[in-house]
């Protein structure tokens, strides 16, 4: 290490890894991972979330995983609950649609409706 | 791939031994086996603080505080917590006023008390990766001191947050620095005193395992303001860990060019090495220290010439201790004035306490200087266990007095605690109840300091022991008023006439005792009783008749004095008996009470 900056890069790089221990504010998204959701293949999508957080270099993202989220039959299923608090349930996820809503919803803060689990249930 | 999960273990001394390190290999075996090993992060932290309830276990992003984990939990909590996500309850601590578990480590008044300065990293970083304390802004400090300050500036900052030693001395830090800075010379030296030999002291130790760097960059800056390109820590063998530690950091440190030469492409140069002592308490004082470094033995020599004029191998040397090093950095981070605004206008900043004896949350608390002791024992330390009645909080260690109730609300500072005839020491706070006897408890540090004497000068050698024989004549049931008036005729003498600190300040816990608790040792040389019951010779132990006949006194007697069947009064046999007081602990009723000789034996 030779200068100040580079410190400082090394720095920005290393709170990557690090960043859950400290951000308590942001986006939230919640997989669920009951026997359901596992078996439903919830697994990939969990790891989808996190990769796309972290090609997308998303700092203010907690993923973690919940139990049953109560309808099974549209597993696998996540919550994602933005700053204000506000709670949105996408369902029966596939990891292309991961992509989408971490790209659309979590970055460019635009919910993709189609994907809500409110939608699905009108049709 | 990013981790999902992050899973902190203590890797503290207390928690590794209790099997920290084996709950670290059992995490990674069933991770293995779950196949999620890539996912979760597992990371051996330093000290939590929390000893009480090791070993201890956090769970990010939620946070979620686990205590008392063993090895067989691991895999209730890989499967359940860390594949399922459902935390695991019963591991969780209790609130007791609420009776709810408390899920977030953030809700435990332990911690929403406590105002983290010197150990802001430990528990919180991974203390064998210097990545990580560089992600907590390390080393920015010592980039900013060399390319943004002259070494006066540096001094100025330090001078200008009032930082004091976090020894004992309580002597401003900066002025220190002033000092060997003016002195003309070549070669300077920094050390860092890490001799930590208090009875019931741990900070330094869990600083430099928990955040060897911050020690690390400390020092360099110290090296830069008062022209000194070498630097020793002096750590007592007796901290393997601590050694391990800072030997892995100093490696890793002169790895990326923070240590060694042309640090950040200016013209300084440091390096840093370690000494290590064989444990004894006299060379916590830096002359005896700098003695210790050269190769003899650790005596403290007269000062005048202080070491900052006249120090290691003759050059001018500053010693600083591990928990003043560890708040250096933060006054560059955060500025004087930020330091200055936490605590009090003549101590600011905080002070970390080795909390212990006779209290439910052994461990490491910091706070800000001017919290009061009621506050640091009942709502930090959680109050006295089982019931009992507080006696007095000996504070300073072997070089410090007691604190009686009366004194329970005083703000802790410097100042105040000297003034209550006690001292700040390096922070062991000993919590004693109405089970312990202030004589026995004044013999016992006597003793350590009789130990610990290094026999140079003769005030301390020969006069603490004649101390302590009259000590143990009283606790023998065989002083008199005389010997009373005698200890604090010579405890004045070895105060005045010392030649350093140790002497000094070794006659402090039996005048202190004195002081506040002249009825106890009035009971002890008069009455040849033991109020408290522990001093063997001047007590005994009744069984009363509201006992339960629960027999837990018979299961827990040593000697097997105690007989007697289930629901039916016990019986004690006082020629057995060698007055231990463990049946008096086991009682549930409190049927059992230690009593005056005198009052007779009833059978």
């Amino acid at each position: 290490m030779k200068t100040l900056d580079e410190l400082k890069k090394l720095r920005d790089e290393s709170l990557k890894k690090m960043t859950m221990r400290y951000q308590k504010d942001g986006f939230r998204v919640q997989v669920g991972m009951g026997t359901c959701g596992i078996a439903s293949g919830a697994r990939p999508i969990l790891n989808a979330f996190l990769e796309q957080c972290e090609f997308h270099d998303l700092k203010n993202v907690t993923v973690t995983q919940v139990g049953c989220m109560g309808e099974c039959a549209h597993e696998p299923m996540a919550e994602i609950i933005d700053e204000s608090g506000q709670s949105y349930i996408y369902c029966a996820l596939t990891i292309p649609m991961v992509r989408q809503i971490v790209e659309r919803h979590i970055v460019n803060h635009q919910p993709i409706t189609k994907y809500l689990l409110s939608e699905r249930k009108d049709k | 791939m990013l981790e999902r999960i992050q899973v902190l273990i203590c890797g503290g001394t207390g928690c590794m031994s209790s099997h920290s390190k084996e709950i670290k290999k059992a995490f990674e075996d069933e991770l293995t086996l779950l196949g999620i090993k890539s996912e979760v992060g597992l990371v051996l932290t330093g000290c939590f603080g929390l000893c009480e309830k090791g070993p201890v276990i956090v769970v990010y992003p939620d946070e979620t505080f686990y205590s008392h984990v063993s090895v067989t939990d691991v895999r209730a909590i890989c499967e359940e917590h860390l594949l399922k996500g459902r935390p695991i309850s019963r591991l969780m601590v209790n609130d007791p006023i609420a009776k709810t578990k408390i899920k977030q480590m953030s809700q435990l008044k332990f911690y929403s008390k406590q105002k983290r300065i010197a150990l802001r990293n430990c528990g919180q970083i991974n203390p064998l990766d210097i990545n990580e304390y560089i992600a907590r802004d390390g080393y920015m400090a010592l980039g900013k001191v060399l390319t943004e300050l002259s070494p006066e500036a540096v001094i100025d900052e330090v001078i200008a947050s009032g930082l004091k030693g976090r020894g004992g001395g309580g002597f401003p830090t900066g002025m220190k620095w002033q000092f060997a800075r003016s002195s003309q010379s070549d070669t300077k030296f920094v050390i860092c005193n890490a001799d930590e030999g208090d009875p019931g002291a741990f900070m330094d130790r869990a600083i430099l395992e928990g955040d060897p760097h911050s020690v690390l960059e400390a020092m360099a800056i110290c090296g830069y303001a008062i022209g000194s390109k070498q630097g020793y820590i002096y750590v007592r063998a007796e901290y393997p860990v601590a050694v391990e530690r800072l030997h892995h950091a100093i490696e890793q440190a002169r790895s990326y060019g923070l240590l060694g030469d042309h640090i950040f492409q200016t013209d300084f140069s440091f390096n840093i090495d370690i000494r290590l002592g064989a444990g004894a308490f006299v060379c916590g004082e830096e002359t005896a220290l700098i003695k210790s470094i050269e190769g003899y033995r650790g005596m403290p020599v007269s000062k005048p010439p202080f070491p900052a004029v006249k120090g290691l191998w003759g050059q001018p040397t500053n010693v600083n201790n591990v928990e003043t090093f560890a708040n250096v950095p933060v006054i560059f981070l955060r500025g004087a004035g930020y330091f200055r605004s936490i605590g009090t206008e003549k101590s600011p900043g905080t002070k970390v306490f080795a909390l212990g004896g006779k209290i439910n949350n052994t461990g490491l608390v910091e706070v800000p200087m001017g919290t009061t002791l009621r506050e640091v024992v009942y709502e930090i330390g959680g109050g006295i266990p089982g019931k009992r009645q507080f006696k007095a909080i000996q504070t300073g260690g072997p070089s410090g007095g007691c604190i009686t109730a009366k004194d329970l609300d005083t703000p802790i500072d410097f100042d105040n605690l000297t003034a209550l005839g006690s001292m700040m020491g390096s922070g062991g706070m000993i919590i004693m109840d109405e089970d312990n006897c202030m004589v026995d408890v004044a013999r016992f540090y006597l003793d350590f300091t009789v130990d610990e004497s290094c026999g140079k000068c003769t005030p301390c050698r020969e006069g603490t022991k004649q101390m302590l024989d009259i000590l143990n004549k009283i606790c023998e049931g065989e002083g008199t008023l005389e010997d009373i008036d005698e200890l604090e005729r010579l405890g004045e003498m070895i105060k005045k006439t010392s030649l350093c600190g140790l002497g000094q300040t070794a006659p402090n816990p039996v005048l202190s005792t004195i002081k506040h608790f002249r009825d106890e040792y009035l009971a002890h040389v008069t009455d040849r009783t033991c109020p408290a019951g522990v001093c063997s010779n001047l007590t005994h132990f009744v069984i009363h008749d509201n006992c339960i006949g629960c027999t837990k006194c018979a299961k827990h007697c040593p000697v097997n004095a105690i007989s007697g069947w289930p629901k039916q009064v016990h019986i004690l046999d006082q020629d057995l008996c060698i007055k231990c007081g463990a049946c008096k602990k086991a009682c549930p009723v409190g049927a059992i009470t230690s009593e005056p000789l005198h009052k007779g034996v009833s059978l």
